[in-house]
C-alpha cells in the first residue's frame, strides 16, 4: 500500500511494472502515476507495450513483476503479512466494474441493439432496475449524441458512432476510471473528430482517463500528462506540449518526428 | 460503346436486354421430362400398392410408433443440447479436472456406435439388478470397521427404472450430447475474442458472459448443425428397436413382415420421416431467424468498409457504365 500522506491518492500508480509472455518480456518495468481528474496520454511505437499495459490495469492480463495499484488498491492481488494473495474471479470482477474501457475494434455486442448494449452490464452486473438502467442509458446515448440511433444494432452504425456507443456502454457502469486503446485507429480520418469530442467532454467533466493514442492534437489539448513508451518502459513523461515541442530523450524525438 | 453519356440517359431507369440462359430451358425440359417419366412409374407400378399404403401408414400401432418417434427425438435431442453446451463450456473451462471430464465424454460417446450403444443400455439390467441411491461404499466402509450399517435410502429394481424408452432415451441423448458438445465448441469458439474481453471489462463473471454474450452469438454457428443433428436423430430412432423399443419404423416393418407387403410398408417409412423432417425444417428456418439479430447486414467490418466505399462511390461508377 502506498503511505497515506495528505496527497490524494493516485487513481493509478505503477511500481516497476513487469509483463512477460512466455520468454518474451513486453513490460520491462513501468513507472507511472496518474491523479484522480486528470488525463494521461499515452503514445510510442508499436508494440511498445502499451495496449498491454493498458490491459494490465483491469487485469486482462495478469502482470509478473512489480506492483500496479487502482484507487489506492492491488490490480489482482490481495497483500496480507508481506505475502501476496492471489484474488478470486469475482473479487476481480468486480474491481473491474469501476473501470471502463474502449477498444480499438469497438467490440460491441452485436445481438443487442445501441441501447441493449449500454444497459446490459447495469442491469447484469449492478443488478439496476431495467426501467431505471434504460433511462439512464437514453441519457447517456444522448450525451453521445446518438440518442435517436438507440435502438439500431451495431452493424446499422458507422464505426464512429460505433465507438460512441461503445463509451456510453463503459460510463453506464459509473467507473471511476477510463481506458482508451486507441479509440480512434479503426476509425475513418472524417469520423475521429466525432469520437475525440466526447472524449474531450468527458475529460472537461472530470473524468480520470488513459487514453493510448496517435492524435498528437488531442494529447497536447486534453492531456495533462504524455507518456512516451518504448520497448517496454517509459522514456519520457511530462507535460504534453513540453514533450511534444522539446523531447528530451532522442527515442522521443525519432518517434515524434514520424508522427507530427 | 461512348464512354460519356447524355444527362438525359444517365438519368433514366436502365432498360436493358437481360442476359439469356438457353442453357437453364434446356435443363428445365430435361427435368421436366424425368420427373413425369418417375411420378408415371409411381402411379402405374404395381408394386407400390398405394392403396395398401393408405390404408395401414396411419394404423393405431403406426400412429403410437410416430408418436414415440417424436417423443423419442425431441426429448433426446432436448437433453443432447443442454449437456452439450454444459460440456462445451466445461471442454472451455481452464480448469483441468472439467477440460479433462469432458474430453474423455466425448472420446467414449463419439467412438462408441449408437446401435452397440443402444444394445448395451438394454441389457444394463445385467450390471446390477438394483439401483440404490445413498453414501457412495457405504458397505464397504461399514465392513472396514466392522458395523453392519446401511448408508442407502432408495432403491429400485433395475426393470422399473431403466424401462426400455429410458434405456433408448439414454442412449440416444448421452451420444448426441457429445456430438452437440463439438459442435456447441465450435460456435463458441467462433465468437471474436473481443467480446468475451468488453463483457469481462464490464465485470461480468464467466458464467453470465457465457450466457449472455457468447452463447447467443455462438447460437447463429450452432443452429443450422443442430438442424442436421435434429434430422438425423429422426432417423436415428429407428435404432432403438434393438433395446428393443417400438417406434415409427419398427411398427411399419412389422405390418410389412406380418402381411408380406414389405416395399409398400417401407415407402410409407419414407413418407413418413420426409414430412417429420419437413415440419422440422420449418422450426429450423424460425430458429435461424431468431438468432441473426443484429447481423442481418454483415457485421464484418472489412465487408462493412467496403459497402460504405461502394456507396459513396456509386454514383460515378453508375454513369460510367450507363
Ligand atoms: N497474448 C500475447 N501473447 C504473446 N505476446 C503478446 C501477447 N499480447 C501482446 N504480445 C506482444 O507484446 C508486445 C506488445 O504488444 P502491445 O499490443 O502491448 O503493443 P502496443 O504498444 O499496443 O502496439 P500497437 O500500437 O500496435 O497496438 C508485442 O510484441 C506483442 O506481440
Ligand atoms: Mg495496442
Amino acid at each position: 500500500m502506498p503511505e497515506a500522506t495528505e496527497t490524494p491518492t493516485p487513481m493509478v500508480k505503477a511500481e516497476r511494472v513487469r509483463k512477460h509472455f512466455g520468454r518474451v518480456e513486453v513490460l520491462k518495468g513501468v513507472d507511472l502515476e496518474v491523479m484522480p481528474r486528470t488525463v494521461m496520454c499515452v503514445v510510442g511505437p508499436s508494440g511498445s507495450g502499451k495496449s498491454t499495459f493498458l490491459r494490465c490495469i483491469n487485469h486482462l492480463e495478469q502482470i509478473s513483476g512489480g506492483r500496479l495499484w487502482v484507487d489506492g488498491e492491488l490490480v489482482g492481488y490481495r497483500q496480507r503479512g508481506g505475502k501476496l494473495y492471489e484474488l478470486k474471479e469475482k473479487e476481480v470482477a468486480q474491481h473491474r466494474r469501476d473501470i471502463g474501457m474502449v477498444f480499438q475494434r469497438f467490440n460491441l455486442f452485436p445481438h443487442m441493439t445501441a441501447l441493449g448494449n449500454v444497459v446490459e452490464a447495469p442491469v447484469q452486473v449492478r443488478g439496476a432496475n431495467r426501467a431505471d438502467a434504460r433511462r439512464r442509458g437514453l441519457e447517456l446515448l444522448e450525451r453521445v449524441g446518438l440518442g435517436e440511433r438507440c435502438d439500431m444494432y451495431p452493424s446499422q452504425l458507422s464505426g464512429g458512432q460505433q465507438q460512441r456507443v461503445a463509451i456510453a456502454r463503459a460510463l453506464a457502469m459509473d467507473p471511476k476510471l477510463m481506458l482508451f486503446d486507441e479509440p480512434t485507429s479503426a476509425l475513418d480520418p472524417e469520423l475521429v473528430g466525432e469520437v475525440l469530442d466526447v472524449m474531450r467532454g468527458l475529460a472537461e467533466a472530470g473524468m480520470t482517463m488513459i487514453v493510448v493514442t496517435h492524435e498528437m492534437g488531442f494529447a497536447r489539448e486534453v492531456g495533462d500528462q504524455l507518456v512516451f513508451m518504448d520497448d517496454g518502459v517509459v522514456v519520457e513523461a511530462g507535460n504534453p506540449r513540453d514533450v511534444i515541442n522539446s523531447p528530451q530523450h532522442e527515442r522521443t524525438q525519432a518517434f515524434l518526428s514520424k508522427v507530427l | 460503346m461512348s464512354a460519356t453519356s447524355t444527362d438525359d440517359e444517365a438519368a433514366a431507369e436502365i432498360r436493358a436486354v437481360p442476359v439469356r440462359h438457353p442453357g437453364r430451358w434446356v435443363a428445365s425440359a430435361l427435368v421436366v421430362l424425368l420427373s413425369a417419366m418417375f411420378v408415371h412409374m409411381l402411379v402405374t407400378n404395381e408394386a407400390f400398392q398405394w392403396g395398401f399404403i393408405r390404408d395401414n401408414a396411419f394404423s393405431a400401432p403406426v400412429l403410437s410408433g410416430a408418436k414415440n418417434t417424436l417423443i423419442l427425438t425431441v426429448l433426446a435431442m432436448v437433453i443432447g443440447v443442454a449437456l452439450g453446451i454444459v460440456l462445451a463450456v466445461m471442454r472451455l473451462s481452464p480448469n483441468p479436472v472439467l477440460s479433462g471430464g469432458a474430453w474423455i465424454y466425448v472420446w467414449f460417446f463419439r467412438a462408441v456406435p449408437r446401435v452397440v450403444l443402444l444394445i448395451l443400455f438394454g441389457n444394463l439390467g445385467v450390471l446390477y439388478a438394483q439401483y440404490d441411491l445413498g453414501v457412495p461404499f457405504d458397505r464397504q466402509i461399514a465392513d472396514l470397521f466392522g458395523l453392519s450399517l446401511d448408508g442407502r435410502f432408495l432403491s429400485v429394481d433395475a426393470n422399473t427404472i431403466l424401462t426400455a424408452f429410458v434405456a433408448a432415451l439414454l442412449g440416444l441423448a448421452l451420444s448426441e450430447a457429445a456430438y452437440m458438445a463439438e459442435i456447441v465448441r465450435a460456435g463458441i469458439s467462433s465468437i471474436d475474442e473481443g467480446q468475451t474481453e468488453a463483457a469481462q471489462a464490464l465485470g461480468m463473471s464467466r458464467g453470465r458472459l457465457m450466457r449472455r454474450i457468447v452463447l447467443p452469438q455462438a447460437m447463429r454457428v450452432i443452429v443450422p448443425p443442430t438442424g442436421n443433428e435434429t434430422i438425423a436423430m429422426v432417423k436415428d430412432t429407428a435404432l432403438v428397436a434393438f433395446v428393443p423399443y417400438y417406434e415409427l419404423f419398427f411398427q411399419l416393418q412389422a405390418i410389412g413382415s406380418r402381411t408380406f407387403q414389405l416395399f409398400p410398408m417401407l415407402v410409407a417409412a419414407c413418407l413418413w420421416y420426409l414430412a417429420i423432417t419437413s415440419v422440422l425444417m420449418v422450426g429450423q428456418h424460425f430458429l435461424e431467424r431468431r438468432f441473426s439479430r443484429g447481423t442481418r447486414r454483415s457485421t464484418d467490418r472489412g465487408n462493412r468498409r467496403a459497402l460504405l466505399a461502394n456507396r459513396t462511390k456509386a454514383p460515378e461508377n453508375g454513369s460510367e457504365d450507363a
